[in-house]
C-alpha cells in the first residue's frame, strides 16, 4: 500500500520539522511523539510489524517518556523559553540549512545511480526475527546487553552523585 | 733521559686541569704550592733534558721525540712530535726559567686576590701551550700552541672581568693577533698544498729543492708567516694592542708580554728562515718592519706616563730589534738578544709591579717619587733591568745582545746603513726613556706614601733575574773580545750564521758608538729630569708643534684612530644597518609561519559542541562526495 | 493488511524521505542550543537510520533489516539514559541548559 507508506512519511517529515521549530521543550517532543507514530505506521506498511511495535513501544513509549520526565525534573520555568526565544532566529537556519541540503544533494546522486528493480514486499514474521537473532546475531544480542548494561551503570553513578545522603539504591 | 721534556710539557697542563678543576675548592697555599711547583718541575725536567742533550751531542738535525700520529687524513698526517736541538733547548730553558721566578713572584703578588686558582690555572696552560709551541716539530703542532697562548693572553689580559674595560682590552688583543693568525693558518694551507708536508725538516729541504730563489711561493709563504709573526709579537702594522694588554695582572704582563709570547713570533722566523732565505723581499720587510717599529716604539715610550704602558712600548720597540735581526740573517744574534731581553724585561716588569703595590695601585709616574731609599732592593734591581735595557756598555747583558744586533745590522750582507741608523736611533731613544723612568720615579720626592713592602717571594726573584741581566752577557762575548760567544756556537747546527762578518775594526767601531749612544741617552735623562725637575713634572707647556708631536707621539702615532675609522666604523656603521638582518629574515618569516598558522588552528577548537557536530557533518559531505565522484 | 495489498517496495523514494528525516535532525542538532533539544534531534537522526535498514530489509524481504533496527534501538535507548543523566548534572552544576556554556574543560 504505497499510498500509506507515502502518507504516513510526509506525517513524519512534517511532524519533525515542527519538532526542531519549537520553543518549549514539551511541544517538541509530543510533535516527536507524533513523528515516530507515524513512521510506525511506515514500517507497518513494508511488511516490518515487529519492527513497528517495538518503535511504539520502545522508542515512543520508552525513550520519549525519559525525555518528559527530565524535562519535568529539571523544571526549567518561563525563563527558558524566553532564552530558546532569543537564540532561535530565522538566521540560524542559513548555514546548517546549506549543509544539510548538501548531504540531501550528494545522497541523491548516490541513490539515482544504480538500477534497482523493486522488489515484492512480504510479511516479515517475529519469528524469523527471533530466529535470526539468537542464530547468526548471537554476539551482536550479547553486546548489545553488555551496551545496556553500560548505559545503566553509567546512569547510575551520573545520577547519584547529586544526592547528599549518598543512598545505595541503583 | 731526553725523554723527560714530556714531563716538561706535561706538568703545566696537569697543574691547569687539577687547578681548573679543583681549585675553588683548595686551601689557597696549596694552590700556589701547585701552580708554582708545576712549572718548578717543567724548569727542572729541561735541566735534565738540557744536560742529556749536552751528553749526547747529536747530529745536527736534533732530536726528535714523537708520541704518535695526531691525525691522518688527506695527505695529512702530523705527529706529536717534538725536536730537541739548541734552539728549542734555548727556548725550553728561557720559557721554564723564567716562567717559574714570575709564577714565584705570583705567588705573592695574587695572593689576596680571590681568583687566585684560576689565576694559576690559566698561567700554566699558557707555559704548556708556549712549550707545545716551542718544542714542536710540525708547523701544525706549532699553530696549537700558538692558538693556545693567544687563548691565555685573552684570559689573562680579561683577568678582572668585572670592570668592562678590561675585557675590551682583551678583545682588542685577540682580534688583532686573530687577524696574524688568519694569516699564519694561510700560509700553512699553502705550504701543505705545495710542499705536501708541514714536518719543518722536510718542509725547508723540500721548499729548498724546488723553489727558486725569489720564487712566487716562497714569497707568498713567508709573507703570510711574517704578517701572523707580526701580529703575535706586536709589530707594525698590529701592535696597537700591546699597550692595552697592560690592563691584566703584572705578572701576566711581565711572562706573556715580555717574555715569552711575543717572542713567539721571532721563534717562528727563527725556525723557517730557510723559507725566508728563499724570499729575499720579505727578509728585507722583515728589517725594514722592526726598524719601523723600534723607533716608533721608541718616540711613543718617551712620552708615557703609565708606568706599564712605557714598559709595554719598550717591549715592542725592543721585538723591533729582533726583527731588524732576523731581517739581516743575524739568527744567533736574535736568540742572543731574545734571552737577554727576557731577563731584563721580566725584571722591569716584576719591579713595576712591586712598585705599583707598594704605590698602592698608582700607575702614573708622575705622582711616585723618591722610592730609592723606601724600597731599596726594588730600586737596584730596578736600575739593573733599566741599564741593561738601554745597553749601558760593557757590564749589562744588553749591551752585548743590542750591539751584537747593531754591527750585523751594519756588516750583514742583507743590512745596510740606514738600518743601523736606525738601530742607534732607536738605541739613544731607549737609553732615553729607561733612564727616565728610574730618575722619575725613583728619585725626587715622594708624592705617593709607600704602604706594601714587597716580601721575599717578589724581591728573590727580582736579585736573581738582575744578576741574569748583568752577568747574562758573558754567553754571547763579541769575536774580537775573548774569540767569540758560546751561544752562536752551541747554535750553530741549526742556525748557521749568513754572510760573513766585517772585520774586527769595524765591530769595535759598532761597539764604541753603541757604547757612546747609551751613555749620551744617560746624560741627557739625567740632565732633563734630575737637573731641570719642572720638566720632569711634566709641567712645562712646550710650543705648539711640540704639544701636537707629544700627544702623537702618547697614542701610539694614531694607528688606533687610524683602525677605528678605516674599519671599527663602517663594520659597526653596517652591522647597524643590518639590525634587522637579512639573513634571519627567512627563518624568522618561518617562525612567523607557524605561529600564524597555530593561531588559524587553535580557533578551530571552540569548545562548543555545535561546532564539532559541524565538523563532522562537513567532514562526511566531503568523504561521501570524494566516494561519489572518484 | 494483506500481503498481496502490498506492492513493490518504494526503495528510493523511501530512502530518499529517510534522507530529509536525517537532514531535518543534523539541522535541529546544529541549530538549537538547548542541551535537551539536541539529543532529541540526535534521536530524530537515529530513528531515521533505523527506517532505512527496515527499508532495506523489505526490499530483500529478510528478517535482517530488522535485527538492525533491533541493536539500533538498543543503542537508542543507552544512549538517551547516559545522555540525559549527563544533561540531569550539567543542568545542576551549571545553572543553565545552554551547550555553549560547557566550553572550557576546566570548569
Amino acid at each position: 500500500m504505497n499510498a500509506l507508506f507515502y502518507s504516513s512519511l510526509a506525517v513524519a517529515v512534517a511532524a519533525t520539522a515542527m519538532v526542531i521549530t519549537r520553543r518549549e521543550a514539551i511541544h517538541a517532543l509530543l510533535y516527536l511523539v507524533v513523528s515516530l507514530l507515524a513512521v510506525a505506521v511506515a514500517f507497518f506498511s513494508l511488511g516490518a510489524s515487529f519492527a513497528a511495535a517495538l518503535e511504539v513501544i520502545i522508542y515512543a513509549g520508552a525513550i520519549v517518556v525519559l525525555f518528559v520526565f527530565v524535562v519535568m525534573l529539571l523544571n526549567l520555568g518561563p525563563a527558558a523559553g524566553e532564552e530558546e526565544r532569543r537564540w532561535l532566529g530565522p538566521r540560524m537556519f542559513i548555514g546548517p540549512g546549506i549543509l544539510a541540503s548538501i548531504l540531501l544533494i550528494e545522497l541523491a546522486f548516490a541513490l539515482s545511480g544504480g538500477q534497482i528493480g523493486g522488489a515484492v514486499a512480504r510479511e516479515v514474521s517475529p519469528s524469523e526475527v527471533g530466529r535470526l537473532l539468537f542464530d547468526t546475531y548471537l554476539l551482536g544480542v550479547e553486546l548489545a546487553g553488555l551496551l545496556l548494561l553500560a548505559g545503566l551503570v553509567g546512569a547510575c553513578h551520573l545520577g547519584r552523585a547529586d544526592r547528599e545522603e549518598g543512598d545505595q539504591s541503583p | 733521559m731526553l725523554a723527560s721534556v714530556w714531563l716538561a710539557v706535561a706538568a703545566p697542563l696537569l697543574g691547569f686541569l687539577v687547578l681548573s678543576l679543583f681549585g675553588k675548592r683548595l686551601p689557597r697555599r696549596l694552590v700556589s704550592a701547585a701552580g708554582v711547583g708545576s712549572v718548578g718541575v717543567a724548569f727542572l725536567s729541561s735541566l735534565l733534558v738540557f744536560w742529556s742533550y749536552l751528553q749526547i751531542a747529536p747530529a745536527p738535525g736534533g732530536v726528535e721525540l714523537s708520541l704518535g700520529n695526531w691525525f691522518d687524513t688527506g695527505g695529512l698526517s702530523p705527529r706529536f712530535a717534538v725536536t730537541i736541538d739548541p734552539l728549542s733547548l734555548v727556548m725550553l730553558l728561557v720559557v721554564t726559567g723564567v716562567g717559574f721566578l714570575i709564577h714565584l713572584y705570583s705567588a705573592e703578588f695574587m695572593r689576596e686576590d680571590p681568583g687566585l686558582s684560576r689565576f694559576f690555572a690559566y698561567l700554566n696552560l699558557f707555559v704548556g701551550s708556549m712549550l707545545v709551541l716551542v718544542l714542536a716539530r710540525n708547523l701544525l703542532l706549532l699553530y696549537l700552541g700558538w692558538e693556545g697562548v693567544g687563548l691565555c693572553s685573552y684570559l689573562l689580559i680579561g683577568f678582572w672581568y668585572r670592570d668592562p674595560q678590561n675585557g675590551a682590552a682583551a678583545r682588542k688583543a685577540f682580534i688583532v693577533t686573530r687577524i696574524g693568525d688568519t694569516a699564519l693558518a694561510v700560509g700553512l694551507l699553502l705550504l701543505f698544498t705545495e710542499l705536501g708536508t708541514l714536518d719543518l725538516p722536510e718542509l725547508l729541504a723540500r721548499a729548498s729543492l724546488r723553489w727558486p730563489l725569489g720564487s712566487g711561493y716562497a714569497v707568498a709563504a713567508a709573507a703570510l708567516l711574517l704578517f701572523g709573526a707580526a701580529g703575535k709579537s706586536a709589530q707594525l702594522p698590529l701592535q696597537t694592542w700591546l699597550p692595552d694588554a697592560m690592563a691584566g695582572p703584572t705578572p701576566v704582563s711581565a711572562l706573556i708580554h715580555a717574555a715569552t709570547m711575543v717572542t713567539a713570533g721571532v721563534y717562528l722566523i727563527l725556525r723557517t728562515h730557510a723559507l725566508f732565505l728563499l724570499a729575499p723581499p720579505v727578509l728585507l720587510a722583515v728589517a725594514v718592519i722592526g726598524a719601523a717599529t723600534l723607533l716608533l716604539a721608541g718616540c711613543s715610550a718617551l712620552v708615557q706616563r703609565d708606568l706599564k704602558r712605557v714598559l709595554a712600548y719598550s717591549t715592542i720597540s725592543q721585538l723591533g730589534y729582533l726583527f731588524l735581526a732576523l731581517g739581516v740573517g743575524a739568527w744567533s744574534a736574535a736568540v742572543f738578544h731574545l734571552v737577554t731581553h727576557a731577563f731584563f724585561k721580566a725584571l722591569l716588569f716584576l719591579a713595576a709591579g712591586a712598585v705599583i703595590l707598594a704605590q698602592q695601585h698608582e700607575h702614573d709616574i708622575f705622582k711616585m717619587g723618591g722610592l730609592r731609599r723606601r724600597l731599596p732592593v726594588v730600586f737596584w734591581t730596578f736600575l739593573a733591568g733599566a741599564s741593561a735595557l738601554a745597553g749601558l756598555p760593557l757590564l749589562t747583558a744588553g749591551f752585548y745582545s743590542k750591539d751584537l744586533i747593531l754591527f750585523s745590522a751594519w756588516s750583514s750582507g742583507h743590512g745596510g746603513a740606514w738600518l743601523f741608523a736606525a738601530g742607534l736611533a732607536g738605541a739613544l731613544l731607549t737609553a732615553l726613556y729607561s733612564f727616565r723612568l728610574v730618575f722619575v720615579v725613583f728619585f725626587g720626592e715622594s708624592k705617593t706614601e709607600v704602604t706594601h713592602e714587597p716580601g721575599r717571594c717578589i724581591t728573590v726573584p727580582l736579585v736573581i733575574l738582575a744578576i741574569l741581566s748583568l752577568v747574562g752577557g758573558f754567553i754571547e762575548l763579541p769575536q774580537n773580545f775573548m774569540g767569540g760567544g758560546v751561544l752562536s756556537r752551541f747554535l750553530d747546527p741549526v742556525l748557521a750564521q749568513g754572510d760573513p762578518h766585517g772585520g774586527p775594526w769595524s765591530e769595535a767601531f759598532a761597539q764604541i758608538v753603541a757604547g757612546l749612544v747609551s751613555l749620551l741617552g744617560l746624560f741627557l735623562a739625567w740632565r732633563f729630569l734630575l737637573r731641570a725637575p719642572r720638566v720632569a713634572a711634566g709641567e712645562i707647556r712646550w710650543p705648539l708643534i711640540g704639544e701636537r708631536l707629544r700627544r702623537f707621539w702618547f697614542d701610539g702615532f694614531g694607528f688606533d684612530r687610524l683602525y677605528d675609522a678605516l674599519l671599527i666604523r663602517p663594520f659597526v656603521s653596517l652591522s647597524a644597518r643590518n639590525a634587522a638582518d637579512v639573513v634571519d629574515r627567512p627563518f624568522l618569516g618561518l617562525a612567523w609561519l607557524a605561529r600564524g598558522g597555530h593561531r588559524l588552528l587553535a580557533r578551530t577548537q571552540t569548545g562548543k559542541v555545535r561546532w564539532y557536530a559541524a565538523a563532522v557533518a562537513v567532514g562526511a559531505i566531503v568523504v561521501v562526495a570524494v566516494e561519489l565522484f572518484r | 493488511m494483506t500481503v498481496s495489498q502490498i506492492s513493490l517496495t518504494p526503495l528510493i523514494p523511501g530512502l530518499l524521505l529517510a534522507g530529509v528525516l536525517f537532514a531535518l535532525g543534523l539541522v535541529g542538532l546544529l541549530v538549537r542550543r538547548n542541551l535537551i533539544f539536541m539529543l532529541i534531534s540526535v534521536e530524530i537522526m537515529l530513528n531515521a537510520a533505523a527506517l532505512a535498514f527496515i527499508l532495506a530489509g523489505a526490499h530483500h524481504g529478510a528478517a535482517d533489516g530488522q535485527v538492525m533496527f533491533l541493536f539500533i534501538l538498543a543503542m537508542a535507548a543507552a544512549e538517551v539514559a547516559v545522555g540525559l543523566a549527563i544533561i540531569l548534572k550539567l543542568g545542576r552544576d551549571l545553572g543553565t541548559l545552554d551547550a555553549d556554556a560547557a566550553r572550557k574543560l576546566g570548569d
